[in-house]
This record gives structure tokens, C-alpha cells and sequence, in this order.
């Protein structure tokens, strides 16, 4: 990679939150997706989860609500290249979902899938053990439906197109199966800090 | 038990659309040789980019630019010329307010500079030319969606295009010397005599999606956020599916 002739970028300050190739969008909060954004009241919003479990079930608004609140606090980084740092998801841990599906040992990857139709693949191992959420809060409010409201996945150590917004369920795999970006040409997992942004990464 | 439900599907990748990941993959030299005023705030940039696999109009790339001291900046960026410019990409980009990419293109940037450049990206976007396209965009928004109507004029195809071009000002329109009978533009803040002044509306889309061509509309919304779900909305209370509208956002 060479120098750009003439290029200094802002002024800058080393953050060891920042991983590589990102920069802090400050308050920003971009929106970035390829749909229209649904009209979906938190009444009409349900998630399921099966696939390779002992026990698929679909939750509604009012039973998601029954489980133990959890959050998160920290960054997220998208692959367009901005980072934000300090946001605040409220919502229910996804262990405590897979604590009612129980899944199976031979379950190793999930398809997480959204109302509007958009999928994205993980390992199973990247939604689990508190890595991963079911998000309805932001900063202490609904979430906008811009941003994923009433509901989104949430997985903030991976780029941010796999955190699905208008999250409708997880499908619980023995294989891996690319989603939609990921059949784009994005990267199959998508960590931000080895910079996994396309396929070939 | 196991369950094998499966989500639908109606929001899903077109499958005529095939897109490379060893392009993306590679990031590659591009040697600017050509800058044109298109606006106050916008500007085109050619490069010449030797090994470029060629792209579909509406998709992207993504740029980076490298300072002394290692800094990388990197931004995706929508491809503005046709597929048919063989060897060349064209961007156009706004002024950004503090920008430091745009900023360094505005500012810095003359013929024989180098950058990098990797791509193109995403299929979802793209229009291979074959379906009737409805494009709706505002202003930097209209970049890919010029791509489109560029192809379909190099390529003289038949199927129908339709654009609707929202800028804040005659000025402040980009391409105005290509817009042809196929171009409907609106302005938000001064238009010239006789034209009225306001936001893109119904009454823009209401009578495209009247004339109904056979298969249907496939609808491109690029823009701003506000934009995008301005545009999109119109769209879906003039009838046309959601699963056949195709948004790409500005932030």
C-alpha cells in the first residue's frame, strides 16, 4: 500500500477501541439497509427459534418481555467503515432464548433471519455466552424502526450487518449457509479487528 | 425433534446477479486522470484502473487513501460511469463538510494522483440492464442510478427507464446536460420559472407506476436517509411491491 500524495486525515489520537480501517462517526448513527423500512408494531413483531433444537417456540412482544432484561453497553462497527462508541442496547440475552430451545450438540451455525426477509450466518458459538442479543431499547427508548425496531438482533463484536434488524427468528444449523450480504460477497464472519469485510478477507 | 422451518424469502438476492469475491477481494491502483465540475459542491473523478473486471451499473467500490504515517482511510463509493468504459471507473463525489476523503479529492487531488481502489461490491443494487427500472434519487444519490441510464443509452436497450431527480437547485443538479425525456427533476428550495418548487411527491410517482410496463417496475431509491424512506414510501402507496424496491443510503 503506498502513500497518497498530499493525504493527512483529520487530526487524530490513537483509540484502542477503534479497530482497523474504521473511524468514529461521533453521534452519527448511519442507516444502512436495502429494504423498506417495515411497519411493524411491537403487537404484530413475534421470533422463533429452531432448527436443531429440543424445543422450537415462537415468542411474542409480551413473552420476549417475560425473560430476564439484559444489556449492552460498548461499541459496534459497521463495514462501510464507521465505528460508535458507547451506545446502549436494552433487550434479552439470546442465551436466554437457546435456555428454553435447548439446541442440539450437533447445531453449529444459525441463520438469523428478519420480517422483511433479509438472513445473515453466524457460529452458533458467536450468539452465545453472552455475546449476543435480542435489542428493543436504545439509549433507554424504543428502538426506531429505522434502526431494526420494534426488535434486532444485536452482536456487537462482529460488523454490523450481522446484527439483523426486525429480527424474526433463528434457524439453528449443523452447516454454514451465507446470507444475504454474505452471498453478496461480504465475509462469512465479519470480525471488525481482523478486518474480515468481503469474501476473500 | 429437529423443525426445518424455513424464513421467506422475498427479500433475496437476485440470482441473475453474479458478483465477484476475488474482485473484491484485491485492492488495485487507480490513477486519477481527469476531474469535471459537475456542481458548487460536486465533482467527477476518472480513473484509470487497468486490471478493473468490470461492474454493473448501481454497484459500488470501496476506496482507500494512505497517509505518511500509515493512516488509512478507506469509504465505498457508488460507481458513476458505465461498464462499457472499459479500463475506467468514474466516482462523483460531494464536498463533505470536514471531509477527510472528500475533502483530500476536493482540495488535493489532481490528474496523475494514486489511490486504491477494491471492487466492485454487492450485487443487490445493480440493474443488468434486462428489467424495467423506476430510479428515484436525490442529490449525490443520483450516482449509480447514472450509471444505469449511461448503459442504457450506450447499449441502446429498449426495456423502459424512468428517473425522478430531486436537488436542491437547477445548480445543484448533477449530470444536468444528460437528463433526457426520461428524467422527471424536482427541486426543493429554487427551480427555474414555471417549475414548482417542493419535495418529490405522489404526484412524480403516482403516474409512473400507471404506466405499468410489462413484468413490472423494478424500483432503485437512492439518497440521504430521509430521502430513502421518503422516496421508498411513495413508492409502496403508489402500489409498487416491497420486494421490488431497492434502497441504497447516505448515511
Amino acid at each position: 500500500m503506498h502513500v497518497t500524495r498530499g493525504f493527512t486525515g483529520r487530526p487524530r489520537v490513537p483509540d484502542a477501541g477503534l479497530p482497523p480501517g474504521q473511524y468514529d462517526a461521533g453521534d452519527d448513527w448511519p442507516v444502512l439497509s436495502a429494504e423498506v423500512t417495515p411497519d411493524l408494531a411491537p403487537a404484530d413483531w413475534t421470533f422463533r427459534v429452531d432448527g436443531l433444537v429440543e424445543q422450537p417456540r415462537t415468542w411474542d412482544w409480551t413473552q420476549a418481555h417475560e425473560l430476564p432484561s439484559s444489556a449492552y453497553e460498548g461499541d459496534i462497527h459497521c463495514v462501510t467503515s464507521w465505528s460508535k462508541f458507547g451506545v446502549r442496547f436494552g433487550g434479552v440475552s439470546l442465551d436466554a432464548f437457546f435456555d428454553v430451545v435447548r439446541p442440539h450438540v450437533s447445531a453449529t451455525h444459525v441463520v438469523a433471519y428478519s420480517h422483511t426477509g433479509y438472513t445473515t450466518n453466524l457460529p452458533l458459538e458467536d450468539v452465545t455466552g453472552g455475546r449476543a442479543w435480542i435489542a428493543w431499547e436504545y439509549d433507554g427508548k424504543p428502538l426506531p424502526a429505522e434502526h431494526g425496531g420494534p426488535a434486532r438482533l444485536l452482536v456487537p463484536h462482529l460488523y454490523f450487518w450481522k446484527s439483523a434488524k426486525w429480527i424474526a427468528g433463528l434457524r439453528l444449523l449443523d452447516h454454514d449457509e451465507p446470507g444475504f450480504w454474505e452471498q453478496n460477497g461480504y465475509h462469512g464472519r465479519g470480525n471488525p479487528w481482523e478486518e474480515q469485510r468481503y469474501s476473500g478477507d | 425433534m429437529t423443525d426445518t422451518f424455513a424464513p421467506a424469502t422475498r427479500f433475496a438476492v437476485p440470482g441473475r446477479i453474479a458478483v465477484s469475491n476475488r474482485a473484491a477481494a484485491v485492492w488495485q491502483t487507480a490513477t486519477l486522470t481527469e476531474i469535471r465540475r459537475e456542481t458548487p459542491h460536486a465533482s467527477t473523478f476518472r480513473f484509470v484502473v487497468p486490471d478493473w473486471a468490470g461492474h454493473l451499473p448501481g454497484q459500488h467500490l470501496m476506496l482507500r487513501l494512505r497517509a505518511e504515517d500509515g493512516y488509512v482511510a478507506q469509504r465505498h463509493y457508488s460507481i458513476a460511469s458505465h461498464p462499457d468504459d472499459a479500463g475506467h471507473v468514474e466516482l462523483t463525489l460531494d464536498h463533505v463538510e470536514g471531509g477527510e476523503v472528500s475533502g483530500w479529492f476536493h482540495t488535493v487531488a489532481r490528474p496523475g494522483d494514486e489511490v486504491e481502489v477494491r471492487g466492485p461490491l454487492s450485487g443487490f443494487f445493480a440493474w443488468p440492464g434486462d428489467r424495467p427500472a423506476l430510479l428515484l434519487g436525490a442529490g449525490s444519490g443520483v450516482v449509480p442510478l447514472m450509471s444505469m441510464l449511461r448503459q442504457h443509452r450506450a447499449r441502446g436497450l429498449s426495456v423502459p427507464l424512468r428517473l425522478v431527480v430531486s436537488a436542491r437547485s437547477p445548480e445543484e443538479l448533477i449530470y444536468t446536460r444528460e437528463y433526457g425525456a426520461e428524467t422527471t427533476a424536482v427541486f426543493t428550495r429554487s427551480a427555474p420559472k414555471g417549475v414548482p418548487v417542493g419535495r418529490m411527491a405522489a404526484a412524480h410517482v403516482a403516474p409512473l407506476l400507471a404506466e405499468q410496463p410489462a413484468g413490472g417496475w423494478e424500483a432503485y431509491v437512492c439518497g440521504s436517509n430521509g430521502f430513502a424512506e421518503h422516496a421508498s414510501r411513495l413508492l409502496v402507496e403508489a402500489g409498487q411491491p416491497v420486494d421490488r424496491i431497492r434502497i441504497e443510503r447516505f448515511g
